[in-house]
C-alpha cells in the first residue's frame, strides 16, 4: 500500500530520518514504535505528504505522495491524531461529514454512513450532535476515528491516538480499535510508544531509534529474536507491575 | 457558513448606510456652494451669502469647514465656490511668501490662482489683545500692548491659529519684545472661558467678537501698529461667473454694507442671545436688501435624526469598506510570512497619523464633506481588523491545522470551512474595535463639514453652548455603547456555537 524508497528528513542540522526503505503491506496493522524523537511521527506525516522528504520518494498505491494529486490521495487515507484534532466550531457530526459535504456526497448516503460508523465506534447516539467541548476525551477520539473512516479510505494513519486518555478508557478503546481493525481489514499504520499497546494491536511492529529502523517483525520476533540489545532494553524498560512484584519476592 | 452570514450582514449594513445618499433630488437651477470657517461671524456671513445667491435664482449649499487652510484649499479644489475671508489673512497666510504691499497686487496674485476678490464688505475684524475686567481693574495703567512688558508674569492663551501664523504671536512677541514662552495654544472660544475663570490673563480677540462687551474685556491699544488690516472680503472662483452669471453681482451687493458695530451686534445675537445664525442672516438681508428668506429650522428631533443617519453613514461605510480590504490583507499577512510584517507595519503607521492632519491631507484629493472623513476613518479601521484577522488565523493550534491539512481540502476551502470560522471571534472583535473607535473619531468630521454628531459638538464650542455640544457628545457616546452591544449580540449569530461552548460540559 505505502512504500518509502530511500527517504530521509532533517530539521535544520538535526537528522530525524536517516535514508530508509519501508514497505507497508495492504490490509494489515503495522505499529511504529520507539522512544520520543525516534522519527516515528515524522514517518507518519511523510506517508500523508504533510511533510516533504529531503530525498527519496513516498508512494501510496503506486502513486507519488507529492504535487497536485496529494489532495485527492489524502481522501483515500484517514488520519487521527492525539486528542482527536476535532474542529471546535463544528458538531461531532459536522466534523465527520465535513469532507463528504465538501465533495457533495448525497445527504442520505452521508447520514446513513454516519450512523453506521457511530455503531462501529460505539459512540452514544446523543453525542453525535454535540460540540467537541461537550464530549469526553474518549468520545472525541471515537469521533476522530469516525472522521478518519468517513470516506471508507484504503488506509488509516493514527498518531498516538490514545496518548491523552486515562488507563480505563484507554483499555476500552484499545479493545474497540482491535475489533474495528480486524473487521475492516484496512491498512493501518499506528504510532505509539507503548509496547503493550503495540503488542495488542499489531500484526507487525517496526521499532525505531534515532531515525533508523532497528527491527521489523511480530512481537514474538522482538521478544525472542531481538536484532539488537536496544530491542530488549526498550521492551523491558516498560515495567509490568505484576512481574515487578513477583521479581521482588524471588530476589 | 458563517462567511456567507458575514457577507449578507455587510450587504445589509451597506444598503442601510448608503440609502440617505441616494435621496438627493435633481434640480435645474445652478448650485452655489458657500464655505465658512468654524466661527460664528464666518457662519453668519456664509448664511448671508447663501441668501444672496438664492435671491439670484440659484440653489445654495452652505458648508462650515475648519480653519483657513481647509476653507482655502476647498475653494482652490472647487469644493466650494466662495467664502468670506480677511485681507490680513490673505496677505499673511494664504499668499505668505509673495511679499504683497498693495491691494492690487493681492488681487493679481489671487487671479493667478483663479480666485477673485470683492470690494471690502465694510468692517475691519483685526486681531487685538484683550485682558479680563478683573485684571484691568487691578492694573489701571495696563492700556497698550507695550505695557505688557512691565508684567512679565502674565499668562497668555491664544487661539491655535494665532499661535502659529506668521503674523500672529511669533511676530507680535518679537515686535513688542514680549516673553514668547509664556503663551499656550487653545481654542479661541475656550480662551474666553479661560480668561473669565482666571486661568489665563491675556488672549487674542477679534475686534468684532461678541464677547468683548459681554465679558467687559479691555482691548490693549496696538501702539506700534503691528496688526494689519483685516477687511472682510468675498473670495470667489472665477468660473462662478460663467456657471451662475446672476449670482456674482448679487453677492457683490454686500460690499460696503456691514460696519464693525453691525457685525459685532450680529455676532452677539448669534452667540450670546443664541439666535440661530440663519435667522440672524435672514434679518440682515431683509433689512438691507428686502430679501424675504424662507428659513426652515429643523426641530431638535429632526436634527438628531439627521446627525444620527449621517454619523451612521460615516462609520458604516468606512468600516464596511475596511472589512472588505482588511480581512483579505489579514489573511495574506498570516499566510505569506514575509508580507505579514510589512502589512502589519504599514497599517500600524496609518494609525499614527493624527486624524485632523489626515483630514486636511485628504481635502485636495477628495474635497470636503463626508468623503474625506470616510476615507480617513476607513484607513484608521484597517489596523484593528487586519491585526485581529492575522492573530485569529495565526493562533489556530498546530494539531487543528494538521488535521485540516490531512483532510485533503484545497487551501481555499480549508480557509473558508475551517480557518476563518475558527478565527471569526477574533476578526469580529477587530471589527468591533474599529467601529467603536470610529464613532468617536467621526465627530472630528464636524471640522470638514462631514455631518454627523461632530456638527453640534463644534457648533456648541463655537457658540459656547453646552446644550448643543451635548446634543452631539451624548448621542455619540450612546452610539458607541450601542455598537458595543450590537456586536456582542451579533457574536451569537456570527461566531459558531461550538466556539462559544465552554469546555468542561462533558458528561
Amino acid at each position: 500500500m505505502f512504500e518509502l524508497r530511500n527517504v530521509s528528513k532533517s530539521y535544520g542540522e538535526r537528522q530525524v530520518l536517516a535514508p530508509l526503505d519501508l514497505e507497508i503491506p495492504t490490509g494489515r496493522t503495522l505499529v511504529l514504535i520507539g522512544p520520543s524523537g525516534c522519527g516515528k511521527s515524522t514517518l507518519l506525516r511523510l506517508l500523508l505528504g504533510l511533510l516533504e522528504p529531503d530525498a527519496g520518494t513516498v508512494l501510496f498505491g503506486g502513486q507519488e505522495m507529492s504535487g497536485p494529486q496529494v489532495l485527492e490521495l489524502r481522501h483515500k487515507v484517514g488520519y487521527v491524531i492525539q486528542g482527536g484534532g476535532l474542529f471546535p466550531h463544528l458538531t461531532a457530526r459536522g466534523n465527520v461529514t465535513l469532507l463528504a459535504d465538501y465533495l457533495s456526497r448525497p445527504a442520505d448516503e452521508v447520514r446513513q454512513r454516519v450512523e453506521e460508523l457511530r455503531q462501529l465506534t460505539h459512540l452514544q447516539p446523543e453525542a453525535i450532535d454535540r460540540y467537541p467541548a461537550q464530549l469526553s476525551g474518549g468520545q472525541q477520539q471515537r469521533v476522530a476515528l469516525m472522521r478518519g473512516l468517513m470516506l471508507d479510505p484504503a488506509a488509516l494513519l493514527m498518531d498516538e491516538p490514545l496518548g491523552a486518555l486515562d488507563p480505563l478508557i484507554r483499555a476500552e478503546l484499545q479493545r474497540d480499535l482491535r475489533e474495528i481493525f480486524r473487521s475492516l481489514k484496512k491498512t493501518v499504520v499506528f504510532v505509539t510508544h507503548d509496547i503493550g499497546e503495540a503488542a495488542y494491536l499489531a500484526d507487525e511492529i517496526v521499532l525505531m531509534r534515532q531515525g533508523r529502523i532497528v527491527q521489523r517483525g511480530t512481537i514474538e520476533d522482538l521478544l525472542h529474536r531481538p536484532a539488537d540489545p536496544f530491542v530488549t532494553d526498550f521492551i523491558s524498560a516498560q515495567r509490568n507491575p505484576l512481574e515487578d512484584v513477583k521479581g521482588a519476592g524471588v530476589k | 457558513m458563517s462567511t456567507h452570514r458575514l457577507l449578507s450582514l455587510l450587504t445589509v449594513v451597506a444598503a442601510f448606510v448608503l440609502a440617505p445618499h441616494a435621496a438627493s433630488a435633481q434640480d435645474e437651477r445652478p448650485t452655489v456652494r458657500i464655505g465658512s470657517k468654524a466661527f460664528t461671524e464666518s457662519v453668519v456671513l456664509g448664511e448671508i451669502l447663501s441668501r444672496l445667491a438664492e435671491d439670484a435664482g440659484a440653489g445654495a449649499i452652505h458648508r462650515t469647514l475648519g480653519g483657513t487652510p481647509v476653507v482655502w484649499h476647498a475653494l482652490l479644489a472647487g469644493e466650494i465656490d466662495c467664502y468670506v475671508d480677511y485681507t490680513g489673512t490673505i496677505k499673511e497666510e494664504i499668499l505668505k511668501g509673495e511679499s504683497i504691499t498693495t491691494i492690487e497686487q493681492m488681487r493679481a496674485e489671487l487671479a493667478e490662482r483663479g480666485i477673485r476678490m470683492s470690494q471690502p464688505i465694510g468692517f475691519n475684524n483685526t486681531y487685538a489683545l484683550g485682558i479680563s475686567r478683573k485684571l484691568a481693574e487691578q492694573h489701571p495703567d495696563l492700556k497698550t500692548v507695550s505695557d505688557l512688558r512691565r508684567y512679565p508674569d502674565l499668562r497668555y492663551g491664544f487661539g491655535n491659529e494665532f499661535m502659529d501664523r506668521s503674523d500672529g504671536w511669533p511676530a507680535l512677541s518679537a515686535a513688542y519684545g514680549l516673553p514668547r514662552a509664556n503663551a499656550s495654544g487653545l481654542d479661541h472660544d475656550l480662551a474666553y472661558r479661560g480668561l473669565e475663570a482666571g486661568s489665563i490673563d491675556v488672549m487674542d480677540v477679534y475686534t468684532t467678537d461678541a464677547e468683548i462687551e459681554y465679558y467687559g474685556i479691555r482691548l490693549l491699544k496696538d501702539d506700534q501698529r503691528f496688526f494689519p488690516e483685516y477687511d472682510a472680503v468675498i473670495l470667489y472662483r472665477e468660473d462662478l461667473e460663467e456657471r451662475a452669471p446672476e449670482v456674482v453681482p448679487s453677492l457683490l451687493r454686500l460690499a460696503g454694507t456691514i460696519d464693525e458695530a453691525q457685525m459685532s451686534q450680529m455676532n452677539a445675537r448669534a452667540k450670546l442671545d443664541q439666535v440661530p445664525e440663519p435667522i440672524v442672516a435672514a434679518d440682515f438681508v431683509l433689512e438691507q436688501f428686502g430679501i424675504e428668506s424662507n428659513i426652515e429650522l429643523e426641530t431638535r428631533t429632526q436634527r438628531l435624526l439627521r446627525y444620527t443617519l449621517e454619523h451612521l453613514r460615516l462609520v458604516g461605510i468606512s468600516v464596511t469598506a475596511a472589512i472588505l480590504l482588511a480581512v483579505p490583507l489579514g489573511i495574506v499577512a498570516a499566510k505569506v510570512s514575509w508580507l505579514g510584517q510589512f502589512v502589519l507595519s504599514a497599517v500600524g503607521i496609518l494609525q499614527t497619523i493624527p486624524s485632523l492632519a489626515l483630514f486636511v491631507i485628504l481635502i485636495p484629493l477628495l474635497g470636503v464633506g463626508p468623503l474625506p472623513a470616510i476615507a480617513a476613518l476607513f484607513l484608521y479601521s484597517l489596523l484593528p481588523i487586519v491585526r485581529n484577522t492575522y492573530t485569529g488565523l495565526h493562533d489556530i493550534s498546530p494539531p487543528l491545522l494538521e488535521s485540516a491539512e490531512a483532510l485533503g481540502l484545497p487551501s481555499g476551502a480549508k480557509l473558508r470551512l475551517i480557518e476563518l470560522p475558527l478565527a471569526s471571534r477574533s476578526i469580529l472583535a477587530g471589527v468591533k474595535t474599529a467601529a467603536v473607535i470610529n464613532i468617536g473619531t467621526a465627530t472630528l468630521g464636524g471640522l470638514i463639514n462631514a455631518g454627523g454628531y461632530g456638527e453640534p459638538i463644534f457648533s456648541g464650542i463655537r457658540l459656547d453652548r453646552n446644550d448643543l455640544l451635548l446634543e452631539g457628545a451624548v448621542p455619540a457616546a450612546l452610539m458607541a455603547l450601542a455598537a458595543q452591544g450590537v456586536f456582542e449580540l451579533s457574536e451569537r449569530w456570527l461566531v459558531p456555537k461550538g466556539l462559544r461552548t465552554s469546555a468542561g460540559q462533558a458528561e
